[in-house]
C-alpha cells in the first residue's frame, strides 16, 4: 500500500473534477503530477527535516568534538560520518568547525570524514529523493554517501597530511569555558520545530521552482530526448555530470526535481544521483573558505578524492540499477 | 550593553546582525554593536559554529539565526 496515494486522489479530483482538464491530456497531466509532488515532498520534508532537527539538539558541535578527540582510527570515521549526517552544514561555519576539531585534538582524517559527511548527506536531499524517487533511492543516497567520508577520510588520514594544514590554525587557543546549558526536553521540541520551520522556509521556494520546470519537463519534453547524450552508452557521462556539479552552488532543493524530470528522458540514475551529490557535497564558495585552514595542496587533494568517490558511486549505481 | 556577533561575514550573520538591531529597537535599550569577523577571535570565545551572539562578554548562542522575538529574551 502507497503511504502516498490519499494525495493521489486529493491530485487527480483537483485536476480532473474541480479544474475538468482532460484525463491524459498534457497540461492536466503537468498540473496533476505538480500538484501530488508538491503535496507529497511538503509533507516528507516537513516529517523529516523536524525529526533531523530533534536529533541535532543532541549533537552539539563542542560536544562532539570532545567525543571525536579520543583518537580512534576508522571507528572514529565511521562515528564523525554517522554525525555528519545529521549537522547541517553552512559553508560560513566550515572554518571555526575545522579549528575546533583539529585543536581539540581531533584526527585530520576523522575531521574530514565529518567535513565530507556534513554538506555531502543533508535531510532535504534525502527528503526529496525519498519523494521523487522512493525511500530506498534516499536510503541508497544516505549509504553512499556515508561510505565516500568514511573511506575518503581515512584515505585522508593515512596520508599524514597535518603539515599541510594552515601553520596557525596550531597555534590557535580555543576557549574551553563555554558552557552549554542542558536543554530540557520541551526545549529540544521547540528549537526543532522552529528550525524545520526556518529550513522549510528557506528552501520550498526552490522546491516549487524545481518541481515546476519538472513538471513542464515532464510533459513537454520528448522522450529519450537525453538517451543519446548521456545515456549508458556515453561512459564519460558520470565524470562530465560531477565536473559540472562540484562548481555549481545550488540549494539540493531546487536541483533535484528537475533531475527527477530528466530521469524519464533518459537520463541514468547513477548519473543523475552523482550530479545531484556533486552538487550537494562541494561547491565553490566552500572550497575558497577552505582555503583558509589548508594549503593549496592538501585543498586539492580534499577536492580530488571527494570527486573521485562520487564518480565511482554514480558508475556503481549505473551498473547495478 | 555590549553585543557581539561573531561570524566571518556568511549572510546568516549578516541575518543576525540585522535582527539583533532590531531587538534592540523594539526593546528600546541602550546597545554597542561590534562585529567580529577574525577567526583567531573567534575561537577565542570557544565557539564552533557560526554566527554566535556575544552579550557582555558571554556567549548567549552560536550555529542558528533565531527569530527576533527570541533574541529579544535573551537581552532580557
Amino acid at each position: 500500500m502507497d503511504i502516498f496515494y490519499p494525495i493521489k486522489i486529493f491530485a487527480d479530483w483537483l485536476i480532473y473534477n474541480l479544474f475538468s482538464l482532460v484525463k491524459g491530456g498534457i497540461l492536466g497531466e503537468a498540473l496533476n503530477f505538480f500538484i501530488y509532488d508538491t503535496i507529497k515532498i511538503f509533507l516528507l520534508l516537513a516529517v523529516i527535516v523536524f525529526a533531523v532537527s530533534y536529533i541535532r539538539t543532541y549533537l552539539v558541535p563542542e560536544r562532539v568534538k570532545k567525543f571525536l578527540s579520543r583518537k580512534f582510527e576508522f571507528l572514529g570515521n565511521m562515528i564523525a560520518a554517522t554525525i555528519g549526517i545529521f549537522t547541517p552544514f553552512c559553508s560560513c561555519s566550515a572554518v571555526p568547525l575545522f579549528i575546533g576539531f583539529v585543536e581539540s585534538g581531533v584526527p585530520l582524517g576523522v575531521t574530514f570524514s565529518y567535513l565530507i559527511a556534513a554538506p555531502l548527506i543533508n535531510e532535504v536531499a534525502a527528503a526529496l529523493l525519498w519523494g521523487l524517487f522512493g525511500w530506498k533511492i534516499a536510503v541508497i543516497y544516505i549509504a553512499s554517501g556515508w561510505i565516500i567520508s568514511v573511506i575518503a577520510g581515512f584515505i585522508l588520514g593515512k596520508m599524514h597530511l597535518e603539515k599541510y594544514v594552515e601553520d596557525y590554525v596550531y597555534k590557535i587557543k580555543v576557549s574551553q569555558n563555554l558552557r552549554l546549558k542542558k536543554k530540557t526536553q520541551k526545549e529540544r521540541v521547540k528549537e526543532a520545530y522552529e528550525e524545520a520551520k526556518s529550513i522549510i522556509k528557506r528552501v520550498f521556494p526552490y522546491v516549487l521552482i524545481g518541481i515546476g520546470i519538472g513538471a513542464f519537463i515532464h510533459g513537454y519534453a520528448p522522450e529519450n530526448l537525453l538517451t543519446s547524450i548521456a545515456g549508458e552508452n556515453n561512459l564519460f557521462a558520470v565524470p562530465i555530470a560531477v565536473l559540472i556539479g562540484v562548481p555549481l552552488y545550488s540549494n539540493a532543493a531546487g536541483v533535484i526535481p528537475i533531475v527527477s524530470s530528466l530521469i524519464e528522458k533518459g537520463l541514468p540514475l547513477g548519473t543523475a544521483l552523482a550530479f545531484m551529490m556533486a552538487v550537494v557535497a562541494l561547491s565553490l564558495p566552500e572550497i575558497i573558505i577552505l582555503r583558509r585552514v589548508l594549503k593549496t595542496k592538501l585543498l586539492i587533494l580534499y577536492v580530488a578524492i571527494v570527486t573521485l568517490g562520487i564518480i565511482f558511486t554514480g558508475y556503481l549505481f549505473n551498473w547495478i540499477l | 550593553m555590549k553585543i557581539k556577533i561573531l561570524g566571518m561575514g556568511c549572510s546568516n550573520c549578516l541575518e543576525l546582525e540585522k535582527r539583533a538591531k532590531e531587538a534592540v529597537k523594539q526593546l528600546g535599550i541602550k546597545a554597542e554593536f561590534e562585529k567580529v569577523t577574525d577567526i583567531t577571535k573567534i575561537m577565542e570565545y570557544g565557539v564552533m559554529s557560526t554566527p554566535a551572539l556575544v552579550i557582555n562578554k558571554k556567549v548567549v548562542l552560536s550555529g542558528k539565526v533565531p527569530a527576533v522575538e527570541d533574541l529579544k529574551k535573551l537581552m532580557k
